[in-house]
């Protein structure tokens, strides 16, 4: 099967590429610094040397795309334009944040502008919630892709499967990026999976996969961009592997001891900033001064917002009370926005005959008649699909370091993702 | 039993039919996808077959298959994809097939939807409905009555009617509103159950229970099935010259707590029928409402009628054991109006 197709990005995309990602985590080190003074309330959570799945994924969406971000895509929440002090506020749980402090962390989201479906905390619920969305938006006739992440731990509930399953079924326009960290809190992937590519799950439900070095912002783009544009040409759901590491614990508090030094060494070694400052750099797309530029409009954007954010009051504590429903006329104000034919779901163009065509009346294959034999599929024998397996291995992060992260490496890894054999 | 007993609050069915309970909610849903293109129909079965117990007939056909969505065997697919549906302006109507599996959906639900306005400003609204309820020997997974799981959920609003004319009123109101909705259809009534619904377009208030029969000596409290059970036991007791006031819940969440205390307030006693089992049920919600705002009136102990705290078995013999009926309604408030 086929990988990705290589495309030219153009100076300002691989720049933005690179903006979001410092953004990304210059957001989340000055979190580290609030919560080391008490200032955040709950936990902290972090995707440090994961930050080029958030960005390079959501950069592939268009802005009508939709999104609904897991715990670790605050890339993802910046690259949509939410300002950094609603993700200050939130974690600090002030009365200005999105949220108002009713809720924290990157528990929020924006239906109305910005198109972000808020997470909750029990893995796996956004996927059928996205697959509706995507349902939904098809129906209104838009031509939206919905996207959400889940980790390697996540893809195991079983709300993963229906969801997925479901969407499937509907070859509903939505990517669902598997964010492969390798750790679900301190249990490592291969005593939750018994698979070596997560990716291979996309068979369960007959969709197309990928797999791409998570730590290559590029090739997430160009793996993404691809899967979105697939999508909405109504190919269906695709599924993303991303193999990257959890460079750290659970959250704050949890200084995973439980991960092998040698482990931690190894990905800490492919930091993607870092590789993708060698390549932008060798590309002559970003000098010492340009550097320097970033650095600081950076520090003058995160002074401000956390000062915002710092100044904010906590909400007054009868705000807990009310607002349980959506009351009034002020309340529900999103109005389904048509763009096709209305009288395309109404009657009388609506009216179908309620029968369903069964193609081979089950047999397996196209029609064949009452003397047709039933049909076993072609599933490939075991050997054949190792053999698929180890030629859809080139993007195996292995064979890159941080060291000799050239502009060759960087390239070639850009287009090393690969389709999942179907 | 009659149905349509005291037609509720306008009580004019000018043009009316007398129809089952099952054609009043499969009327609601047709004509609220007649009236907006918005209003969809996602669940099991619900499309060629038309629901198993055919409360979709004919949407299929006459609103395609954008409209009415066939599913896999996926609740919390079929829930949480109505949520993304509604996030869009659109009104998505859940089918459970029986309302037992709606707790394979519970965490979509509770956590999910439920908590999406008051968290993140993000208004669910959406229909999840199914058939309720036992009395028809469907065993221990096809006669649930699991409406507390979700008047312990806030965020929800939860509707369980008990005529023709409320089912119809009620369904519609819950489209129409701006909440996620859980909407209990006892199957018991389905096809048993006829009344009078007005020919033309009407809505019954979510969160307002109905006095089905006045009377000052004791107040019945229930809903769904044991309504009518309940009004069967009032016209026993009539005969003995006990006057029961009989309201009909409707909504459980909100719950019309002030219905509730008014009639108590004049009759000074409470009994509460429920299919649900008894630990755990609506009956304790309301006396603890009782005791706290009616205390000095309550002229006797708060008495529930209720099926037993146990699954609900197989055998005709254990089901009619388990459950409440019109004789032991008849019984108890006998006792409490000589109390």
């Amino acid at each position: 099967m086929t990988k990705a197709m290589p495309r030219e990005l153009t100076r300002q995309q691989y720049l933005d590429l690179y903006y979001y990602m410092r953004l990304n985590r210059t957001v989340e080190e000055t979190m580290v610094k609030l919560f080391r003074q008490n200032k955040i309330v709950g936990g902290l959570y972090s995707s440090l040397g994961q930050e080029a799945i958030s960005v390079g994924s959501c950069y592939a969406l268009d802005k009508k795309d939709w999104i609904a971000p897991m715990i670790r895509n605050i890339g993802a929440l910046l690259v949509k334009g939410v300002p950094p002090r609603d993700i200050f506020m939130q974690h600090m749980a002030k009365y200005d944040s999105p949220t108002k402090g009713r809720d924290g962390t990157s528990h929020f989201g924006d239906l109305d502008n910005l198109h972000i479906v808020s997470p909750i905390s029990m893995l796996g619920d956004l996927i059928p919630v996205m697959a509706g969305v995507a349902i939904g938006g098809r129906y209104l006739g838009q031509k939206i892709v919905t996207m959400t992440w889940i980790g390697d731990g996540g893809s195991s509930t079983g709300v993963f499967h229906e969801g997925l399953n479901f969407a499937a079924t509907q070859k509903a326009p939505f990517v669902l990026i598997l964010e492969n960290n390798l750790w679900a809190y301190s249990t490592p992937v291969r005593r939750q999976v018994p698979l070596e590519n997560l990716a291979d799950r996309a068979r369960a439900y007959g969709i197309d996969s990928y797999i791409v070095d998570g730590n290559n912002v590029v090739a997430v783009y160009n793996t993404a961009r691809e899967a979105v544009e697939r999508a909405r040409a109504g190919e269906g759901p695709i599924l993303i592997e991303a193999k990257t590491f959890r460079r750290l614990g659970h959250a704050q508090h949890d200084p995973a001891e439980y991960v092998p030094k040698e482990m931690r060494a190894y990905w800490e070694a492919r930091d993607p900033i870092a590789l993708y400052e060698k390549f932008l750099t060798a590309e002559k797309l970003l000098d010492a001064a340009g550097k320097k530029e970033i650095d600081e409009r950076l520090d003058t954007l995160l002074t401000a917002e956390r000062e915002f954010a710092e100044n904010s009051p906590m909400p007054p504590p009868e705000f807990a009370e009310g607002g349980i429903y959506c009351t009034g006329d002020d309340c529900h104000k999103i109005r389904a926005k048509w763009e096709r034919a209305i009288a395309e779901v109404t009657p009388p163009k609506s009216s179908v005959k309620p029968v369903w065509t069964v193609p081979g009346f089950g047999s397996g294959k196209g029609s064949g008649g009452a003397g047709a034999p039933i049909h076993f599929g072609d599933t490939p024998a075991p050997a054949i699909m190792e053999k698929a397996g180890e030629n859809g291995r080139r993007a195996k992060p292995a064979k890159t370091t941080g060291k000799n992260a050239t502009k060759k490496a960087m390239k070639a890894a850009a287009g090393a993702s690969r389709k999942a054999r179907r | 039993m009659a149905g349509g007993n005291g037609a509720p609050t306008n009580g004019s069915a000018t043009g009316g039919t007398q129809i089952t309970f099952l054609e009043a909610i499969r009327q609601a849903m047709f004509e609220e996808m007649e009236r907006d293109p918005t209003v969809l129909l996602i669940g099991e079965d619900v499309g060629v077959y038309g629901g198993a117990f055919k409360t979709s007939e004919g949407l299929l056909e006459r609103f395609g298959w954008e409209r009415v969505i066939d599913t896999p065997i996926s609740e919390s697919a079929i829930v949480g994809a109505a949520c993304g549906m509604s996030y869009l302006g659109l009104r998505p109507i859940c089918e459970m097939q029986f309302i037992d599996f709606i707790v394979c959906a519970f965490n979509q639900i509770t956590n999910f939807v439920a908590k999406g306005h008051y968290l993140w400003n993000a208004p669910a609204p959406m229909v999840i409905r199914g058939p309720s309820g036992g009395g028809v020997h469907g065993g221990p997974f096809h006669s649930a009555n699991p409406e507390m799981y979700f008047v312990h959920t806030p965020g929800l609003k939860v509707i369980y009617p008990s005529t023709p004319y409320d089912a119809k009123g009620l369904l519609k109101a819950a489209v129409r509103d701006n909440n996620p909705v859980l909407f209990f259809e006892h199957k018991f009534l389905y096809r048993r159950i006829k009344g009078d619904v007005p020919a033309e377009d009407y809505t019954v208030p979510i969160g307002k229970a109905v006095v089905r029969r006045e009377g000052q000596h004791l107040t019945i409290l229930s809903y769904a099935a044991m309504m009518h059970s309940s009004l069967e036991a009032a016209d026993g007791l009539a005969k003995e010259g006990i006057e029961a006031e009989v309201i009909d819940l409707r909504t459980l969440l909100p719950l019309d707590e002030q219905t509730i205390v008014n009639s108590v307030k004049k009759t000074n006693k409470c009994l509460v029928v429920h299919e649900d089992t008894k630990t755990g049920g609506i009956a304790g919600e309301i006396a603890a409402i009782l005791f706290e705002k009616a205390f000095q009136d309550l002229d006797g102990p708060l008495v529930r009628v209720t099926a037993l705290d146990t699954p609900v078995p197989y055998a005709p013999t254990l089901e009619e054991y388990f459950l409440p009926n019109a004789r032991k309604v008849f019984t108890a408030a006998k006792e409490l109006a000589r109390y």
